[in-house]
């Protein structure tokens, strides 16, 4: 019984820093901190026929950005550098022809669209063209909408669009929707 | 005060270590929640194109990663672009089932939050992005991220064109 007694020698733990150190090693060497980070997109159902020709939806209403396969942009008909693409996409958005949108500022142009809430932009590419390019004028494109959000933000709320609470940002995005339409592929040449 | 001087020695006193474990186990369990390991070797070479309005995907559960590029072993499987679907080469095909099937995995409440991730390499063409957007609508699956790296400004993009 006084055997049993006996102190229960203690468990050196000087090893333990190396230990520690080992696992830590192998942590910090299997981490990847990436966040994933995208351009977020939705894109519309499948339907086996081509959608129907909606007559309601009129030409000047449409913005049509086309990408060739050389990587050169066509905007409404003419060419454009990708720099430019940001400010003209934004001019078409905010031009609210019909006056019905209160809070856009923009040139009231007749041939350009009637306003954010009707105003499409219709990107199509070839089938050649790089996915490098393609995501850049995607970019473009968002980035259009996003600077009008911000700017009407601030206008609004003096804040900018990201620190608003979520009734602003439904307000704002309410103002300025996103209808960006990614076409079926066609071809369209280069 | 002499003698009391004498006494002081120059040594300057060594710096206790017994703290340091606890500095290791600290940043250890630090890396241990913020890791992520790599769940799929790339079979694939991805350069992810860069932008700047971009997203951040913060549910990994409910992402699911298609990966798209040339080939590392261009030996066994040729240069030209190909699909990666967990750790196979796939084609377009294949896409549907793959997608269909990574959904049923997520629970039925959160699947309207399922994304699909495109990983596509800069020199792909978007002919076959394309295919790859049609078998996605196909299979439902409509919420996708173009998946990018950060970009300081927008003028870095207007550069490499």
């Amino acid at each position: 019984m006084a055997r049993n007694k006996r102190a229960i020698p203690e468990i050196n733990a000087g090893s333990m820093a190396d230990i520690a150190f080992l696992l830590l090693i192998f942590f910090l060497v299997t981490t990847t901190m990436d966040v994933d980070k995208g351009l977020m997109v939705k894109l519309p159902p499948w339907s086996e026929e081509p959608p129907p020709e909606d007559n309601e939806i009129r030409e000047k209403n449409i913005f049509v950005v086309l990408v060739n396969s050389n990587n050169q942009l066509l905007v409404e008909e003419e060419y454009m550098e990708l720099k430019d693409l940001r400010s003209s996409t934004k001019l078409f958005i905010d031009n609210n022809g019909d006056g019905s949108c209160e809070d856009c500022r923009g040139a009231r142009d007749p041939k350009s669209s009637e306003n954010p809430t009707k105003a499409i932009i219709s990107l199509q590419n070839d089938r050649g063209t790089s996915y490098d390019m393609f995501v850049k004028v995607r970019n473009e494109l968002l980035g259009a909408y996003s600077e009008l959000r911000n700017e009407l933000a601030l206008r609004k709320y003096g804040r900018a669009y990201d620190l608003l609470n979520e009734e602003g940002k439904a307000a704002v995005s309410e103002v300025y929707p996103q209808f960006i339409s990614e076409a079926e592929p066609v071809s369209v040449g280069g | 005060m002499a003698q009391i001087r004498k006494k002081k020695s120059k040594e300057t006193p060594p710096v206790s270590t017994a703290s340091l474990p606890d500095i290791v186990f600290m940043l250890l369990f630090f890396f241990m929640v913020t890791t992520t390991m790599r769940e799929v070797t790339l079979l694939v070479k991805v350069k992810k194109p860069k932008a700047t309005e971009i997203q951040k995907l913060d549910r990994k559960d409910l992402t699911t990663y298609i990966y798209m590029g040339a080939p590392r072993n261009t030996e066994l499987y040729g240069s030209e672009p190909r699909i990666q679907l967990d750790d196979q080469l796939g084609s377009v095909g294949d896409v549907q089932s793959f997608v269909i099937l990574k959904r049923e995995e997520i629970n039925e409440a959160e699947r309207p939050k399922f994304t699909v991730s495109i990983k596509a390499d800069i020199d792909v063409k978007m002919g076959l992005i394309s295919d790859l957007k049609q078998e996605l609508r196909k299979a439902q699956a409509l919420k996708i991220s173009y998946s990018t790296n950060p970009a300081g400004s927008p003028e870095e993009l207007y550069k490499t064109y």
